[in-house]
């Protein structure tokens, strides 16, 4: 079981994006690039905001490549704006079971003990703005962990935490990744995040998406475009 | 995209108004005879106001500049009550300061009082100087609103510069005041000059005859006196071309928000002592007394007798509350739609479409509606519905301007997460586009529902029987029953008022 980018080429202006490869299930992968290198590029096709113009996308040998965003094995986690502002926690995270918010008993239940699991225990009734900002990346995790789906995307969700708080949101996010058995893609800037948490790395340099390579080894001995975006 | 862009309910509504205003604008061409069906009047009408929105628009500018240079540069008690006054006559029913000015300036008011008293010649409110200063007493503030932005977006560093480098108030005027003016008050003039082009309820009340008719005015006379359908479909055809053009001219120059936010920020440019100080508190003082008195004069005479008032006159307001509702949720209504469609990139086509009803003044639109349903329905069946319907679109430009971004910004910050979490249709509408765009909703209906309870437009085309509270109230100044109608006139302001603080306070309201 695996996701598959099969020659896929997007262009946009004067940018493009290649990538073929296939990503096994379960994995946890860095995405890693310079800026503008097209990083998010790649999680957004995945997540289905950009489709390619040519090439498909195939998971567990299912072609995904046009179907929306909610109706994908996807769960993503941007960079800002994880939490709608309006809604408690709690109508946050059922928002993941049913958009329309009509939550049976059982799945209320759900919502509590997911809660309890990221530490949030007794804050259902909360805004987002009367959190922290660690607190308000645990609802985001609550989540992802109550759908569960098999793909996550995380776009560097946690850049603004400082390097304590965000140790322990990969640290969660492990966690959930292994209880949901998810394959995770998380873009990140920072190598010690990489090699912390994802055994394989994806290099993505000026629109040409790499294959995965291990994690310590690409870091240790970079390839020249790196290097220089590494330092 | 992702699934492409499906056709939405905006493209739905931008078509149906598209038909609406362009089919419009097709009757009145089609039933417009040549120019040659014209009569020396009809010329005059279009001289008239063009010469009339000129002056207005130069007039309201020159006095907005003293009045916004002394606001920007003085702190005292009442400021931000004052700046937000002036921002009051948008939503401020013209007929009701109509009344107003007609108790300050007409023959029995306090300024001929005083010039009889004095022994000096007394001035006419009737004719041109009416309409040029019911003109300049509702573009005045908004005149002075644009150009006090324009102070406030010097950045105060400049101004510090100045005071460090020794700049006397002339200079800095050189400096930094003269460069913003250039920069600010071509748009201003032309903002008021768009104002006063389609001109219909003053110069109904205030002029009339030869020398002081609008081509609105005339498109009303020859419908409802000389019954000319066809003088008044080629009057139309003037008046769309009076707009184009101005729109054209619009499109080179900047053209300010009218309506805005933010009028507070920074400390402002340095304020001057010795005769300056003297010369701005007079200034300011004059300004607010040209635009409170008049509104004082009425709300003395008519509140007392608001409980008097005739069972009619509170048939009329009712049937205005309701109509104005009416209005505002159809107006704010299309403007979701249409914003929400234009916030995911939608063509270009969709947001013309919204900004349509500019080049289509209410008279030509209710002439037009008048041709094309006059085989279905009687003038007195077309009055309300056609009355509400013009309404709730001329009120959608308005409240574009405030849903566009907000619906943007919506797009870009929540569309994904949304997108993401399968959050459509009913759900996405209740759970993320009501409880997020509240307030600009709130805002655009509150705007609408004013505007609408206000207008005193194209219901005189039609009805008589069923008036609204503006029409009656017009109907009660010309029987000369002035108190029942200042009193009529303050239950008209108040209701206006009101109905825009309901709808802009529920807004508000955070779920």
């Amino acid at each position: 079981m695996t996701l598959e980018f099969r020659d896929i080429g997007l262009r946009q202006g004067n940018f493009s994006l290649q990538a073929n490869m296939s990503l096994r299930r379960g994995g946890r992968y860095a995405v890693i690039g310079a800026s503008g290198s097209g990083k998010s590029t790649l999680l957004s096709l995945v997540g289905g905001f950009l489709t390619p113009d040519q090439g498909g996308l195939v998971w567990d040998g299912q072609n995904i490549t046009d179907l929306a965003p909610g109706q994908r094995p996807v769960s993503m986690l941007f960079q800002h704006h994880n939490l709608f502002p309006h809604l408690t926690v709690k109508q946050n995270i059922g928002m993941g079971l049913r958009p329309d918010l009509r939550l049976s008993r059982t799945q209320q239940d759900q919502v509590t003990r997911v809660l309890d699991q990221v530490g949030l225990a007794g804050m259902q009734e909360r805004r987002p703005g009367a959190l922290s900002g660690g607190q308000q990346s645990r609802v985001a995790l609550a989540r992802v962990l109550l759908r569960a789906r098999p793909l996550l995307l995380l776009d560097e969700p946690f850049a603004a935490l400082g390097p304590a708080l965000k140790a322990e949101m990969l640290a969660l996010l492990s966690r959930i990744a292994a209880d949901t058995g998810a394959t995770v893609l998380m873009v990140t800037h920072d190598p010690a995040d990489a090699r912390s948490f994802a055994p394989d790395t994806v290099l993505v340099d000026e629109g040409r998406v790499h294959p995965p390579c291990p994690t310590g080894p690409l870091l240790d001995n970079p390839p020249p475009g790196l290097r220089a975006y590494l330092g | 995209m992702a699934a492409g862009l499906p056709l939405s309910l905006g493209h739905l509504v931008a078509a149906a108004l598209a038909t609406l205003i362009l089919g419009t604008l097709a009757a009145v061409a089609w039933w417009a005879g040549g120019l040659g069906g014209l009569t020396e009047w009809d010329w005059r009408a279009l001289w008239f106001t063009l010469w009339q929105a000129a002056l207005s628009a130069t007039l309201s500018a020159a006095l907005a500049v003293p009045v916004a240079r002394a606001l920007a540069r003085r702190r005292f008690r009442g400021r931000g009550l004052l700046v937000t006054l002036l921002g009051a006559p948008f939503i401020l029913p013209v007929i009701v300061a109509i009344m107003g000015l007609i108790a300050i300036f007409g023959r029995n008011g306090a300024v001929n009082e005083g010039l009889r008293a004095l022994g000096l010649p007394e001035i006419g409110i009737y004719g041109w100087q009416g309409v040029i200063l019911a003109h300049v007493f509702f573009n005045l503030p908004l005149s002075v609103r644009l150009i006090l932005q324009g102070w406030q977006s010097i950045p105060s560093e400049r101004f510090r510069l100045a005071a460090s480098l020794g700049f006397a108030p002339r200079d800095i005027a050189r400096h930094l005041e003269r460069p913003m003016l250039r920069a600010v008050l071509p748009g201003t003039w032309l903002a008021v000059f768009l104002v006063c082009l389609t001109s219909f309820t003053v110069a109904l009340a205030l002029g009339g005859g030869p020398r002081a008719t609008t081509v609105e005015l005339a498109i009303y006379q020859a419908f409802r006196f000389d019954f000319d359908l066809g003088r008044a479909a080629t009057l139309g055809l003037l008046q769309i071309a009076l707009c184009v053009g101005a729109m054209l001219a619009a499109r080179r120059i900047v053209v300010p928000q009218a309506f805005g936010t933010g009028m507070d920020g920074g400390e402002g440019p340095p304020a001057p002592g010795g005769w300056r100080r003297g010369a701005d508190a007079l200034v300011i003082t004059l300004a607010a007394l040209f635009l409170l008195w008049p509104m004082m004069a009425v709300v003395v005479t008519g509140l007392p007798r608001i409980p008097l008032l005739p069972p009619e006159v509170w048939q009329a307001a009712l049937r205005s509350v309701v109509m104005a509702i009416a209005s505002a949720l159809l107006a704010v209504g299309a403007c979701l739609a249409l914003a929400l469609t234009i916030a995911r990139g939608a063509g270009r086509w969709v947001e013309a479409a919204g900004m349509l009803p500019l080049i289509a003044s209410p008279l030509v639109l209710g002439t037009g509606l008048f041709i094309l349903l006059r085989d279905a329905a009687t003038p007195q069946q077309m009055a309300l519905p056609v009355t509400v319907a013009v309404n709730a679109a001329m009120a959608l430009p308005f409240g574009l301007r405030a849903l566009i971004p907000a619906a943007q910004a919506l797009q870009q910050d929540y569309g994904r997460l949304a997108d993401a979490l399968d959050l459509r249709g009913w759900a996405r509408l209740r759970h993320l586009t009501l409880p997020r765009l509240a307030r600009p909703l709130g805002f655009a209906a509150g705007l609408a529902a004013a505007l609408a309870m206000g207008d005193l437009g194209v219901i005189t085309l039609f009805a008589s029987d069923q008036p609204t509270l503006p029409l009656k109230l017009y109907q009660l100044m010309n029987s000369y029953r002035m108190a029942d109608a200042a009193a009529a006139a303050v239950l008209l302001m108040g209701l206006s008022f009101a109905l825009f603080w309901l709808f802009d306070q529920g807004g508000r309201l955070d779920a």
